[in-house]
Formats: structure tokens, C-alpha cells, sequence
């Protein structure tokens, strides 16, 4: 039976899984700390369904030319329903019961793990689809497509600091993994952005309310200038 | 909340049984090849320093295949069902605990995160 990876313990030094794990905590510790203003009603529910739907989704491996296979991450996914913070939490969920109940990743990686499937994708897409939306039109295509794009860049991002941190580990060169790490991701990102946009949409259409990344709700009134000015 | 959005409820419902289905009726048939990082790790030669922490070795259903099953697909499918059900409740449980402290803590009057 052929060993599904996330990283498992051993490809990574103690130094590396330590500092990856000090960062990684610190992601999940913040997420915690802003449930208090992510965290409403509604996506109390979502938070649980969301963790449930990675979980599904991770297992099942799309082939890819080559010889290999590639499954859906989930980092941007949850991020765009969630917000960055709270997707830090989710992923950190997932896999730390992948790696307990299912021998999948290493338990000493488990830091390194969250952090290039979690943590990096999820704060890039707080960041780029923010910034995207500034000059992007406001229209649902451009939406998807920034999303798409996102994704498959998160993806592409995992797969650099994996190969960095097995460098740094002295487990493999960077100029051997690197190449090779990201030739194979390019098109797992496909099948990221592909999924992951399919999703979005089908929130889009049902519940546009839960998308946190991007308000697709008329604008909230907050100490509205507009009101001030008529007074 | 306008008449065409579906309640929250259905939401989740209709998205928990999309997830329990994927994982239990479609990872069977999922492709077996070794996966991105497994692949680079087999061509480049350091799969070998790749291993289970000891703890691992007691996992309930290691490497997604339900223990005590021989039909591989359906041992598969099993530990589908099983961790997208068992997840699904660690995230809500997990969620519930969140809005409680946050409940606590505006009825106490300092919900400092509010403003």
C-alpha cells in the first residue's frame, strides 16, 4: 500500500519541523483569538461542514501525466468562507486528525503540514483577493477567475516551501526538488483552482452571504460618511 | 436574508452529504498513484527517510483503509464515511466552544474584538 503523503516524519529536521511549528501554532492560536469576530452564527455550521468537505476532497487523488496524482488542498477554499484566520484553524483541524486517525503525515511535520497546505494559501488569499478585488470590476466572472488564480497560486507556494524546508533540512537540494516539486504542482493547482472555484460558485448561488473574502452584500453601514454629509 | 437563499440548515445538510458521499462512494476509485510530493520523493530518492512516528503505529484506521475489512474499496470507503462524519463534528464541536466563550465573554461586557 503506497504511503499518502503529506510530509511524513523523517523528511524534515528538527530544527525545521520546530520553527515550522512555532509559526503554524501561531496561525491556529490567532485564528482562536478571532473567532470572537469571524465566527457568527452562520458559520458555525460552516466551520464544521467546511472541515468535513477538505477532508472528503483530500482523499481523492486526481491522476495527473507522469505517473502521479494530486488531491485538493482546501487552504483558499476555506478562506474565502471563513476568512484567512479561521481557514488557518480548519486546515490545521483537518490535518491534524488526518495524521492521529490516519497515519497520513508525520506527527512531528504535523507544524510543517499546516503551515504549506494551511496557513501560507489561506493568508495569501486574504491578501490577493483583497488587493485583486481593488482593481478588479465587481462582476461574478472576475470573482471566480481571481479566486481560481488564487488558488492554483497557493498551491504553487506549498510546494516551494516544501521544497525549501526539505533543503534547509539537507533531506534533498534545493535545485533537484524545486523543479521537480513545481512542475508537478502546476497542474495540481489546476485541479485546486478548478475545484475550488466550482465550490465558491455553488456558495455563490445559494448562500453569497457566507463569502467572507469579497462582499458580495450590499455595503454595511459603518459611521457611514454618505449619512454625515446629509446631516 | 432574502426569500432565495436556502437556510443554513439545508446549506449544511445538502454540503455534509455531498462531502460523506465523495468520501465514502467516490475515494475508492480514487487514483492510487503516489501523490505529488510522494512522486518527487520516489524520483529523487529520500521516499526511504520518510516514516511513522510510534504513535502512528496505534493509528485507528491507518492509511484510510478501515481495519478488519478485506475488500480494499469498501475498507476505504468505511474510513471515508467515518472521518468526514468525525471531522465534520470535531470543526462544529470546535465552532460551538468558540461562540460560547464569545457569548460568555459579550455578557460579561468586554468583548474587546467587537469594536
Amino acid at each position: 500500500m503506497p504511503m499518502a503523503l503529506h510530509i511524513p516524519d523523517g523528511f524534515l529536521s528538527g530544527g525545521v519541523t520546530g520553527v515550522a511549528a512555532v509559526v503554524a501554532f501561531a496561525a491556529v492560536a490567532y485564528g482562536l483569538r478571532r473567532a470572537d469576530r469571524d465566527l457568527d452564527e452562520a458559520r458555525v455550521p460552516l466551520l464544521g461542514v467546511l472541515a468535513a468537505f477538505i477532508f472528503a476532497a483530500q482523499m481523492l487523488n486526481f491522476p495527473i501525466p507522469g505517473g502521479t496524482s494530486g488531491h485538493f488542498l482546501g487552504a483558499t477554499l476555506a478562506a474565502v468562507l471563513l476568512g484567512p484566520w479561521l481557514a488557518c484553524l480548519v486546515m490545521a483541524v483537518v490535518l491534524t486528525a488526518q495524521a492521529f486517525a490516519f497515519a497520513d503525515g508525520g506527527i512531528t511535520a504535523l507544524g510543517a503540514n499546516v503551515l504549506n497546505m494551511g496557513v501560507l494559501g489561506a493568508l495569501l488569499a486574504g491578501l490577493a483577493v483583497g488587493a485583486g478585488l481593488r482593481v478588479l470590476p465587481h462582476t461574478r466572472v472576475a470573482y471566480l477567475g481571481l479566486v481560481g488564480v488564487v488558488a492554483w497560486l497557493a498551491v504553487m507556494i506549498g510546494a516551494a516551501a516544501t521544497s525549501i524546508e526539505l533543503a534547509v533540512s539537507g533531506t534533498v537540494p534545493l535545485g533537484v526538488t524545486l523543479p521537480a516539486m513545481l512542475g508537478v504542482h502546476v497542474l495540481i493547482g489546476i485541479g485546486e483552482a478548478a475545484i475550488t472555484v466550482g465550490a465558491v460558485s455553488a456558495v455563490l448561488a445559494s448562500r453569497p452571504d457566507l463569502i467572507a473574502l469579497g462582499s458580495f452584500e450590499p455595503p454595511r453601514p459603518t459611521g457611514a460618511p454618505a449619512a454625515a454629509a446629509s446631516a | 436574508m432574502t426569500g432565495s437563499r436556502v437556510s443554513i440548515r439545508i446549506f449544511t445538510v445538502v454540503a455534509l452529504a455531498l462531502a460523506v458521499g465523495l468520501a465514502t462512494a467516490v475515494s475508492p476509485f480514487a487514483s492510487a498513484s503516489p501523490d505529488g510530493l510522494e512522486g518527487v520523493a520516489e524520483d529523487k530518492g529520500f521516499l526511504e527517510d520518510g516514516g511513522l512516528a510510534p504513535i502512528q503505529e496505534d493509528s485507528p484506521i491507518p492509511d484510510y483503509a478501515f481495519p478488519g475489512i478485506e475488500d480494499e474499496r469498501l475498507a476505504t470507503g468505511l474510513a471515508g464515511f467515518v472521518g468526514t462524519l468525525g471531522v465534520f463534528a470535531i470543526g462544529y464541536a470546535l465552532a460551538l466552544v468558540l461562540r460560547r466563550v464569545r457569548g460568555a465573554r459579550e455578557s460579561r461586557g468586554d468583548s474587546a474584538g467587537a469594536a
